[in-house]
């Protein structure tokens, strides 16, 4: 949302005529500017904090009532400001600190410097057919300029500071109520402070500070200084005080009430096509707002009309993957576990106890460690150290990371499991909702139970779920031998992840029609998993990496230079961020990688964003944040970028449509503080009492067909399971056969089926055209039970078709030894699973087809 | 049979005066006709172990046993022909087979020393005749006859009982037509903690999730209940996941509380089951109509 407002900004405030002063001639030219040249942009986003603020603190006394209820933190004192942004600091990973720091210190450049960002990204840029220069038009109000593709020029007339407003200036804008800005101090003020975010989050107490930003007190010179060279830290005092003086004008002009509103209403208005990717029920929220309908009944209708196109509906806070009731654990696999794998017999034993402690532990955890009191180090902690000791002592680190690794993995790849996720469910509650409903009664178990507290727009990096055991886990055991295994897998597997291939669009696109394409389709969800797979993988490192170095306070600037000195000489950090970065650019592959480059720095400890190699990274990742502007909504790739923006952000130009809203709202769960926001409004105008009212609708249950699915629900569990015990490699081979001949049918039919058809239809069409009196609705009616028939028939033969060939590509994949029944059951879930895939595909696209073809 | 605390508690109420003879046995089913004979005999066995260590100690005392030990000689010679070693047991409230095996033990100290071996007494237990004294070996074999819970007896009725169960749970699944792994295969394939059964394709029992099942010939009490899980069903689970166990002779209803884990309790084979029925030649298709 702030880059909602952000992005718009400028335009409104010159409707206002605020800006009067500048309205020269060079007013136009400066409107014209492209927001996505560095400087504008990020001062722009960081002022956004501050307005919302402001305008709450403006708007809550004015208005009668229907302000959000926040009253209760309106009155922050400094101190408890400093704390929550301190707070809030900590999810600020180095990247978005710099580019926030930065943006302060660039608030005081002159106009007349050169843009030292644009200059140095320049160079990258020409690398590439810019993306995003085409576009420069569009955050304009039309005032679009041509021959405006360059870049190098370009940047260098708009390096003026925003004309209007010195959006920095925080005495302007008492909420936040910092610290004066001085640009010059050279302390990075962001933390990661590794302790879980429930313990901040005292329940049922709303959060407020939605806008604050994620810093403390400001704030050091750019990571990336070297990158974006100095000269922009220059400022100009003229300019400053011109600024102020606009800002004045325009705080007196926000002082009323209805200007506010207005403000507001007309930023959404104008930055619609963004807005419109909120999930739905943010969207359904501002539609119902009144002060929206009253302000703009137009945006209102819009904002109706994207409720139903909202690609999917986003359950963000509850994103719960299933509720199989498989227990998640590692399974035992003679290849990896039995004798032959330890060196001797004793290493062999301690591993079968180590198992049995850790899976303990695990279980203990999850049923103790919401109870109030529970402690995990005093009460696993003896364990954990004496299995530790044992560890050692067998020298069998390996093998215990490795199970250590692929119980994180299995536990927390997917999205997050809400509640105690491992928790099987209920078998009554099953049986009586079905899986579907079960799902819904654990959501809204924790609506009622858990926080719903506003945490901002930067909450801190946090270890939700189960992430949380394996975190104390590591802390706990505090076993350099095991961390040091775990790193070397971790950053084994994450390089492995950082180079899966991502299937290039002109692949997929040619192969089959835009819409139903359900290759892109397979791939837009491998991606997701690859990369929701890679960001906990690369926490975890970062976590383990910077462990050793977390202090739960900045170190003075003494300590922190000598830090930096002996670590920049001594120690090998454990990844090149800067060869991974630099590659990923190169390849336009930062879709994959920025986002959990990000989530590996965001472990950074106080003095890692001071080192060369993670200033250098982190610098870059600034300059790709800079460089990033998001196009129309048409754009297929729109929600790749608004990843890219919202983790931090920036891509190339890749052209494969990889990310949906599920994604991107999980990859960004800071995202839901604006529906949060929203309902926090509802409930302020309707209750006016301090907490967030939830609005729940109760529905009835549905008994109806639930016994079977049911039944076909356990069947699902049941092929889950039967894989469970079965070696890796029998599912891999099941789940390629099944793709592989799901598709073949499908092309198949494409081939056979739907071309035969598509004459017959030409040919009715035909007929029916030369007869003189046809009837449109006869000729629809004919079509149709064409249609019908044919889709029928295609499944029929779709499905045959997978049978034969399943059968014959499991039997001679499988080793021979495999007994009778695995075979058989693998054949049977190849048979269900490719004719499920290509039934689908037939039946959402063969009508639709036909009827664009003809 | 799967019996609620309240009941388990009250046959445990009535064990407690009793003495592990079959007669005691007799007594106990009379008094509670409704439930099975082997439950009964069951959780009576397990409840004089229990009590039976509470106070195995103090016969072990080296001047308890040297007393009794006299005591056994004095009436032995006196009445060669008599149970002496049995009523002696009766008497001070020890197992028959522990009483045999104190004075055995004493016995031999005085023919070979100190230096006989725990192998020789244990064969001379199973085979009384292999003990030189005459009189000894009469009264150490009719201590063993008339123990229903200590002793080479029950141990060889216990462990033939295991296995017929188990050989039960076998022909149940063949029945059915699951196929599975047993121990021997298990053992041979390098698992470091085997159950009984794994399933090769997991079947769903009661609509809970199972791979393996464990076979226990005897009543689930809470003691040997937990023991179980802290040294086997666990560590299945840890290993191949969600499981089922059979107590044969029942359990305590209670106990059936980690469903949801993943381990299940039953106390016969279980009739509610749902496989994946990829077979064409499917064999209880009763299941699949119901759907």
């Amino acid at each position: 949302m702030a880059a909602i407002l952000d992005l718009h900004l400028r335009k409104v405030s010159s409707a206002a005529h605020l800006s009067s002063k500048c309205c020269s001639s060079g007013q136009q030219e400066r409107d014209s500017l492209p927001f996505t040249e560095c400087g504008v942009t990020v001062q722009k986003h960081q002022f956004v904090s501050f307005l919302l603020n402001f305008l709450r603190e403006q708007s809550s006394p004015a208005l009668a009532h229907g302000t959000p209820a926040k009253t209760p933190n309106r009155p922050r004192p400094a101190a408890q400001t400093g704390g929550l942004s301190e707070r809030r600091a900590c999810r600020s990973a180095g990247s978005a600190t710099t580019s926030r720091s930065s943006s302060r210190v660039q608030l005081f450049s002159p106009s007349s410097s050169v843009s030292p960002g644009a200059e140095s990204s320049d160079r990258r840029h020409g690398q590439r057919p810019s993306p995003f220069h085409d576009e420069m038009g569009f955050w304009d109000t039309g005032s679009k300029k041509p021959g405006r593709g360059g870049g190098h020029s370009r940047s260098r007339e708009q390096l003026s500071p925003p004309s209007t407003l010195n959006f920095n200036n925080l005495e302007d804008f008492p909420p936040v109520g910092s610290s004066p800005i001085s640009p010059l101090i050279s302390k990075p003020s962001r933390r990661i402070n590794p302790t879980p975010v429930s313990a901040e989050r005292p329940r049922s107490k709303p959060k407020t500070c939605f806008t604050s930003t994620p810093f403390t007190k400001l704030s050091s010179p750019p990571m990336g200084a070297e990158v974006l060279d100095g000269s922009m830290r220059v400022g100009s005092p003229l300019s400053l005080q011109e600024e102020r003086e606009l800002l004045k004008r325009e705080k007196c002009y926000l002082k009323q009430v209805h200007n506010c509103v207005y403000f507001a209403v007309t930023v959404l208005e104008n930055q619609f096509q963004l807005v419109a990717h909120l999930d739905k029920g943010a969207l359904r929220l501002l539609a119902e707002n009144e002060r929206v309908a009253s302000f703009s009944p137009a945006l209102r209708d819009l904002l109706i009309q994207a409720q139903g196109k909202s690609s999917a509906k986003v359950s963000f806070d509850e994103m719960q993957s299933d509720c199989s009731a498989n227990p998640a654990i590692i399974p035992f696999q003679p290849d990896t576990d039995n004798r032959s794998n330890f060196g001797n017999d004793k290493a062999f034993h301690t591993f079968k106890k180590q198992r049995d402690v850790f899976y303990e532990a695990l279980r203990e955890w999850e049923d103790l460690h919401n109870e109030p009191g529970w402690n995990f180090d005093a009460s696993l902690g003896g364990r954990i150290r004496g299995m530790m000791n044992q560890l050692t002592s067998a020298g069998n680190h390996s093998h215990f990371a490795r199970l250590f690794l692929k119980q994180l993995v299995q536990m927390c790849k997917g999205p997050r499991m809400s509640g105690a996720p491992g928790e099987p469910p209920d078998a009554d509650l099953l049986e009586m909702l079905g899986a579907d409903g079960l799902g819904r009664l654990k959501r809204l178990e924790e609506r009622l139970i858990q926080p719903h507290g506003i945490v901002g727009p930067c909450p801190p990096p946090s270890f939700p779920g189960h992430q949380e055991f394996f975190r104390d886990f590591i802390q706990t055991a505090s076993c350099c031998q095991l961390n040091q295994h775990l790193q070397d897998s971790l950053c084994q597997q994450l390089l492995q992840l950082d180079e899966v291939s991502i299937l290039s669009p002109s692949a997929s696109i040619k192969e089959e029609d835009e819409d139903g394409d359900m290759e892109q389709q397979d791939e837009k969800q491998r991606f997701s998993s690859v990369l929701l797979l890679a960001r906990l993988l690369a926490k975890f490192l970062g976590f383990i990496s910077f462990l050793p170095y977390q202090t739960s306070e900045r170190p003075s600037r003494e300590i922190q230079e000598a830090s930096v000195a002996l670590r920049s000489k001594v120690s090998v950090p454990v990844l090149d961020v800067c060869a991974v970065l630099d590659n990923s650019v190169r390849r336009r592959r930062t879709i994959l990688t920025v986002p959990w480059l990000v989530e590996f720095l965001s472990m950074l400890d106080f003095v890692g964003p001071l080192l060369l190699c993670y200033r250098t990274a982190l610098g870059t990742l600034l300059l790709l944040y800079r460089r990033l502007q998001l196009r129309r909504c048409a754009d297929v790739c729109y929600l790749n970028k608004l990843l890219l923006v919202s983790v931090l952000g920036w891509l190339f130009h890749d052209c494969i449509p990889l990310v949906d809203q599920q994604l991107l709202y999980f990859c960004c769960p800071f995202l839901s503080e604006f529906r949060k926001l929203l309902a926090a409004f509802v409930s302020g105008s309707t209750a006016k009492s301090g907490g967030i009212i939830r609005k729940i609708t109760p529905t009835s249950a549905e008994l109806k067909d639930t016994p079977i699915a049911n039944r076909s629900q356990q069947k699902l569990q049941l092929e889950q399971a039967f894989f469970h015990n079965q070696p890796p490699s029998l599912r891999r081979t099941v789940e390629f056969v099944a793709e592989r001949v799901g598709s073949n049918s499908v092309k198949h039919m494409k081939a056979t089926l739907v071309s035969e058809l598509m004459d017959r239809g030409e040919k009715i069409l035909r007929d029916k055209l030369k007869s003189l009196n046809f009837n449109t609705s006869k000729l629809n009616e004919s079509i149709c039970a064409l249609l019908c028939d044919a889709g029928l028939e295609a499944l029929e033969r779709a499905t045959r078709f997978c049978d034969e060939k399943s059968l014959e590509a499991v039997r001679t994949l499988l080793p021979e030894e495999t007994s009778p029944t695995v075979l058989r059951t693998s054949e049977s879930i190849t048979k269900r699973l490719a004719a499920e895939k290509a039934c689908s595909w037939l039946s959402a696209n063969i009508t639709g087809k036909l009827i664009k073809d003809l | 049979m799967r019996l609620s605390r309240a009941e388990y508690k009250d046959i445990v109420r009535a064990t407690e005066q009793l003495r592990p003879t079959r007669q005691c046995m007799k007594i106990l089913k009379d008094r509670f006709p409704n439930h099975s004979q082997s439950t009964l005999l069951s959780i009576f066995s397990l409840e004089y172990q229990k009590r039976t260590k509470r106070t195995i100690s103090r016969h072990h005392a080296a001047d308890v046993v040297e007393s009794h030990y006299q005591r056994y000689l004095n009436e032995a010679k006196a009445r060669p022909a008599a149970p002496v070693l049995l009523e002696m047991a009766n008497e001070v409230d020890l197992s028959p087979a522990l009483m045999g095996r104190l004075i055995l033990d004493r016995f031999l100290q005085d023919v070979s020393g100190e230096m006989h071996s725990k192998a020789v007494l244990n064969s001379m237990l199973k085979e009384p005749s292999l003990i030189p004294d005459q009189v000894l070996a009469n009264n150490i074999y009719q201590c063993t006859i008339n123990d229903c819970c200590y002793g080479p007896l029950v141990d060889c009725i216990k462990h033939a009982i295991g296995q017929e169960h188990e050989v039960l749970l076998r022909d149940k699944l063949k029945e059915r037509n699951l196929s599975f792994l047993d121990e021997n295969k298990l053992r041979t394939m390098g698992y470091d903690k085997t159950p009984d059964i794994i399933l090769e394709v997991p079947i769903a029992v009661e609509g809970h999730i199972v791979h393996w099942i464990e076979s226990k010939a005897s009543f689930g009490d809470d003691y040997s209940h937990r023991t179980y899980l802290n040294e086997q069903f666990w560590s299945y689970w840890n290993r191949f996941g969600p499981g089922l166990v059979i107590y044969w002779y029942g359990f305590i209803g209670e106990l059936d509380c980690q469903r949801d884990r993943g381990i299940l309790l039953k106390d016969c084979f279980p009739t509610d089951i749902v496989t994946l029925c990829h077979t064409s030649h499917q064999q209880s298709p009763e299941k699949e109509d119901n759907d």
